[in-house]
């Protein structure tokens, strides 16, 4: 057993002060310490996406990461979508768009979709694609996914101008 | 950086490994693959971030990310490849942790900076608590994961040379699904010249166990004009000169056929007209 670290998370904008193992992992934390059970543990080896959070701002997955390596960093997760009881334009957009049918993998798509929009936000298709696919979604065969991030772009983009 | 050398000496012959993007090795800790004991962490170690040209070359720090070349980190044709290059690496969110140099420290043999890196003759600068030595990125690689950095040397960073204005490449991939390992990947950087093709670089990857030039598909286009006939006879000389990685699901034949058609579409893309390949 490791010697336990201080460890200070800041998520959603509210911080965390923790005393960890240093082998822990970031989404396991997320889960077990901070109780905030939205972001999802999946295949635990970078593989489904399901974990994704924004460190950041950045998308990444938070299975590949340890604890103490997210100190000093902003993290959002799926919590932090939602203004109150107003849901984010991509979580009304997979809605409206069927872009989930069981969930697991929701948390995991939203981030990711969030990260890619907020930094390119006039992303092509294609290139959405290509993004979109670095997750696993084993319900919904992709489509409504991708119709609900385009939808959810578009609107997005609206409001910007 | 004098701390991390510091921490690796002491740690290195008690399992210690550096921990860069973590995305190659977290998962094989995950696996219980490996199970170092002791990690050392670089992401916060000043002055490894560094990406900039100086003096014709590029200069590529330890914790460069992946994602860093999503866009073009030179105005030129070096850019433009690794910008092409890079959307072939793994998935998006991987490309924000994953780093240039963790990447060529692991060594995989179908990791497609390793391949870039082979072809460019890149020169790769390894610190330790001894001080620094120097490897040409062909002396670097020395077998699947297998690379010539002693236990207690890190890989602070790697160089490329900028390519001359006139440069062009194709670069290709086939894997079975999009972000998968790649089963062959060939890499062509070549200058036209007179209407002849000058100067050609051709590297193979994924279908060994490292990646490396292939002088007599280089050889094979060298000095002639470019077109269909000239692209076969490379591709042909590059499926013969292979030592193909086998698996359950390829044999060495597959493979070979793999490189051929690699080296083909990576020598029509670089002399397409427009001397870019579609990135």
């Amino acid at each position: 057993m490791s010697e336990l670290a201080n460890v200070t998370l800041v998520i959603n904008g509210q911080t965390y002060t923790l005393q960890l193992e240093p082998r822990r992992t970031l989404v396991d934390v997320i889960r077990e310490e901070c109780g905030l059970t939205g972001t999802h543990a999946g295949c635990e080896h970078g593989v489904c996406g399901a974990c994704t959070v924004l460190l950041d701002g950045d998308p990444v997955r938070a299975c590949l990461m340890f604890a103490v390596q997210a100190q000093g960093s902003a993290i959002r997760t799926v919590e932090g979508l939602a203004d109150g009881e107003t849901l984010h334009p991509l979580q009304r957009a997979f809605m409206a768009h069927h872009g989930l049918q069981c969930g697991f993998c929701t948390p995991g798509f939203l981030m990711l979709a969030t990260g890619v929009l907020e930094r390119e936000p006039d992303i092509s298709d294609e290139l959405l694609l290509e993004v979109l696919a670095s997750n696993l979604c084993r319900c919904t065969g992709y489509q409504g996914i991708v119709a609900a991030v385009r939808a959810a772009a578009a609107e997005l983009r609206r409001a910007e101008a | 950086m004098a701390e991390a050398v510091r921490l690796l000496a002491e740690l290195a012959p008690h399992d210690g490994r550096i921990l860069a993007g973590g995305q190659s090795l977290v998962p094989i800790m995950a696996f219980r693959l490996a199970r170092p004991a002791h990690l050392i962490d670089i992401n916060t170690v000043a002055g490894l971030d560094v990406l900039t040209v100086r003096d014709e070359v590029l200069h590529i720090g330890a914790r460069v990310r992946h994602a860093a070349f999503h866009r073009l980190v030179q105005d030129g044709t070096l850019g433009a490849m690794l910008a092409a290059v890079v959307r072939h690496i793994a998935h998006y969110p991987i490309r924000f942790r994953g780093t240039f140099c963790g990447s060529l420290a692991h060594a995989d043999p179908a990791a497609e900076w390793c391949l870039v890196a082979v072809t460019l003759d890149a020169k790769l600068i390894a610190r330790s608590a001894r001080g620094k030595r120097r490897f040409a990125a062909r002396d670097f690689f020395q077998g699947a994961m297998a690379t010539a950095l002693a236990p207690d040397e890190l890989l602070a960073e790697t160089r490329l040379a900028i390519l001359p204005a006139d440069t062009r490449f194709g670069f290709e991939e086939f894997s079975r699904r999009a972000g998968d390992y790649a089963l062959a990947m060939a890499l062509a950087v070549l200058r036209i010249e007179g209407g002849v093709i000058a100067a050609p670089r051709i590297g193979v990857g994924g279908a060994e166990a490292m990646p490396r030039r292939i002088e007599a598909a280089e050889a094979a286009v060298s000095g002639r004009r470019p077109g269909e006939s000239v692209f076969r006879e490379a591709a042909a000389a590059a499926a013969a000169a292979i030592d193909p990685i086998e698996d359950a699901q390829t044999n060495a034949q597959y493979r070979r056929e793999l490189v051929g058609a690699m080296v083909y579409r990576a020598l029509t893309q670089a002399c397409m007209p427009d001397g870019r390949s579609r990135a």
